[in-house]
């Protein structure tokens, strides 16, 4: 690991001051950012340890529930009023990482984790993320972790969060402060395509902090469900995840989300293909019928090819947990 | 208990390091630490404790396993300098008064949970962070909220035997091998 001045403020204004600069980190659980800077990945001449900022709550506020940055994944997971409300963001939680990583972990921090592609990994290649410009040697490398989805001549890697998926199906707003002020940006326009500047993996500015994700006070407490693929059964990133939820009234969809991961380089939420389930009854055809629809454009890159199908099947199949309230377990790795 | 150097490592400017306060294994520690160590580093090259195992230092396998403030975190990549007042614990500072087995080392004992060994310090740390949460009940669940701990010798079921001992407070029958 280089080496690197640190600072630990107890304000936000604190931290703010000493953000924006190319060379400087915020620092929150490390388990994401300690591992580039080993890799040489990640290789800044300043950390700023967020840890102790006061971003440590989650609040109930009128339109709905606002999380600090800081607060932790396995806190957030068995937060009551999460797990009453949102138990999709509970199960998402659950199913990433281990429990000694999501003791580290924060909301902030796994928004802001970076892509497990191999090559972005391994200084000795050519990644556009790491060094614009350079090439993606993923192209026509090893790709099972890569997309199908919206990727881009310069770089088809995936963002790697379960924490996401959930939040970009319940409509999550991300909460940012500045120097210069504050702002919101909605969870679907926070992390991008890659196109021509993989570099950017979000929207946020330079200098920006992270300081809650607010939910959204429409609960889905009982049609829902995060539905996660891997190469094994705990501990490993997805190949594919789908975070599905609905209300049905009647017998009748509504309000149906849906959010694929393991697919993209931000979590995939494809408002026509709800716009197709809304207002119908749950049906396995019509289920994959949205499939289909989500899938049209989706391209593998040799050694994922297979995802595609398994995008298929798992849409389908969480369509149907969620529609019959039987979420998948976490410790019952049937799927049912 | 244990001796640590408290001279600055070579090659590090005293102006690099920075005044820590750790409590390691009920022990009060003032140290000047470099802001790149990491606790497992600390841990295992600056206060001998070497029974914090790396096995990855990526956060992949679990053997650097170690509680802070009660809670099972992985050492290999938490900086020690952002832990300033925590209090850790580690593999050492699990047994009781006069070196008597810790409930968990002796169950692992009782059913032979290891082979080599070498993910035994982190498998243990992290099941009395299991007890801490309370989120285990079952067998299925204890395995799930065991993954982050990796052994490669496989000695998984007897793990899993010794941790569901102490998680129901009993003693039960090692298993045969077939
Ligand atoms: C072996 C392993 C397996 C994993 N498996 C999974 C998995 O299955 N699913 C999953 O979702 N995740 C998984 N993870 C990733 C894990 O969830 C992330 O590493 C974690 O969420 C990052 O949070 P952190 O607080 O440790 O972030 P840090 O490492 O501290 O920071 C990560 C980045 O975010 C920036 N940052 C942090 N907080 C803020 C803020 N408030 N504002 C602005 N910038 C900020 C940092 O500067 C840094 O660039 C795994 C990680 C490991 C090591
Ligand atoms: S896919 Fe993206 S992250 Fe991976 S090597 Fe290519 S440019 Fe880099
Ligand atoms: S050494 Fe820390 S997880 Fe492997
Ligand atoms: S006993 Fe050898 S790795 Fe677990």
């Amino acid at each position: 690991m280089r080496r690197f001045s640190y600072s630990r403020p107890t304000e936000v204004s604190e931290a703010l001051a000493e953000a924006g600069g190319e060379d400087v980190r915020f620092l929150a659980g490390g388990t994401n950012l300690v591992d580039l800077m080993k890799e040489n990945v990640e290789r800044p001449q300043h950390l700023v340890d967020i840890t102790r900022l006061p971003l440590d709550r989650i609040e109930e506020i009128q339109s709905g529930l606002k999380i600090g940055a800081l607060v932790l994944n396995s806190d957030l997971a068995h937060d009551p009023k999460v797990e009453n409300r949102y138990p999709l963001l509970s199960l998402a939680l659950l199913n990433g990482a281990s429990p000694q990583l999501r003791n580290s972990a924060t909301t902030g921090g796994n928004l802001l984790q970076r892509t497990r592609c191999y090559y972005f990994y391994d200084v000795a290649t050519a990644c556009n993320k790491r060094d614009p410009g350079a090439g993606c040697q993923a192209i026509g490398g090893l790709t099972r972790l890569h997309a199908i989805l919206g990727a881009s001549p310069h770089c088809i890697a995936t963002h790697p969060s379960d924490m996401c998926v959930a939040m970009a199906a319940l409509d999550a707003v991300v909460h940012v402060e500045s120097a210069t002020g504050t702002r919101t940006i909605p969870f679907e326009d926070f992390h991008r395509l890659p196109g021509d500047t993989p570099q950017r993996d979000t929207t946020l500015e330079p200098g920006e902090l992270v300081t809650a994700v607010e939910l959204p006070a429409t609960r889905f407490d009982r049609h829902y469900t995060y539905l996660k693929l891997r190469d094994r059964q705990s501990y490993a990133f997805a190949l594919v995840s789908v975070a599905a939820a609905m209300r049905l009234e009647d017998g009748v969809m509504t309000d149906v989300r849906l959010a694929l991961g393991g697919v993209a380089h931000k979590p995939w939420r494809d408002r026509d293909a709800e716009a197709l389930l809304s207002g119908k009854a749950p049906e396995r055809a019509l289920f994959s019928k949205a499939a289909e629809a989500i899938l049209a454009d989706a391209q593998g890159q040799g050694a994922n090819d297979f995802k595609i199908e398994l995008a298929r099947r798992a849409i389908v199949r969480g369509l149907d947990q969620a529609a019959r309230g039987t979420p998948q377990s976490v410790t019952d790795k049937r799927i049912a | 208990m244990f001796r640590h150097p408290q001279t600055t490592p070579k090659g590090v400017e005293t102006d690099d390091a920075i005044r820590v306060q750790l409590s390691v294994n009920g022990e009060p520690l003032d140290l000047d630490l470099p802001p790149w160590t990491s606790l497992l580093d600390l841990l295992r090259h600056r206060l001998a404790l070497t029974g914090t195992k790396k096995g990855c230092d990526h956060g992949q396998c679990g053997a650097c396993t170690v509680l802070v403030d009660g809670r099972r975190i992985n050492s290999c990549l938490k900086l020690a300098v952002s832990l300033d007042g925590a209090e850790v614990t580690t593999i050492e500072g699990m047994a009781g008064e006069g070196g008597a087995l810790h409930p968990l080392q002796d169950a692992f004992v009782r059913h032979d949970g290891f082979q080599c060994g070498y993910c035994t310090p982190g498998q243990i740390c992290s099941a009395q962070g299991l007890l801490n949460e309370g989120h285990a009940q079952s067998r299925e669940e204890i395995k799930e909220l065991m993954s982050g701990n990796i052994c490669r010798c496989g000695a998984y079921p007897n793990i899993l035997d010794a941790i569901e001992d102490v998680l129901n407070d009993r003693v039960s029958e090692p298993r045969m091998p077939e």
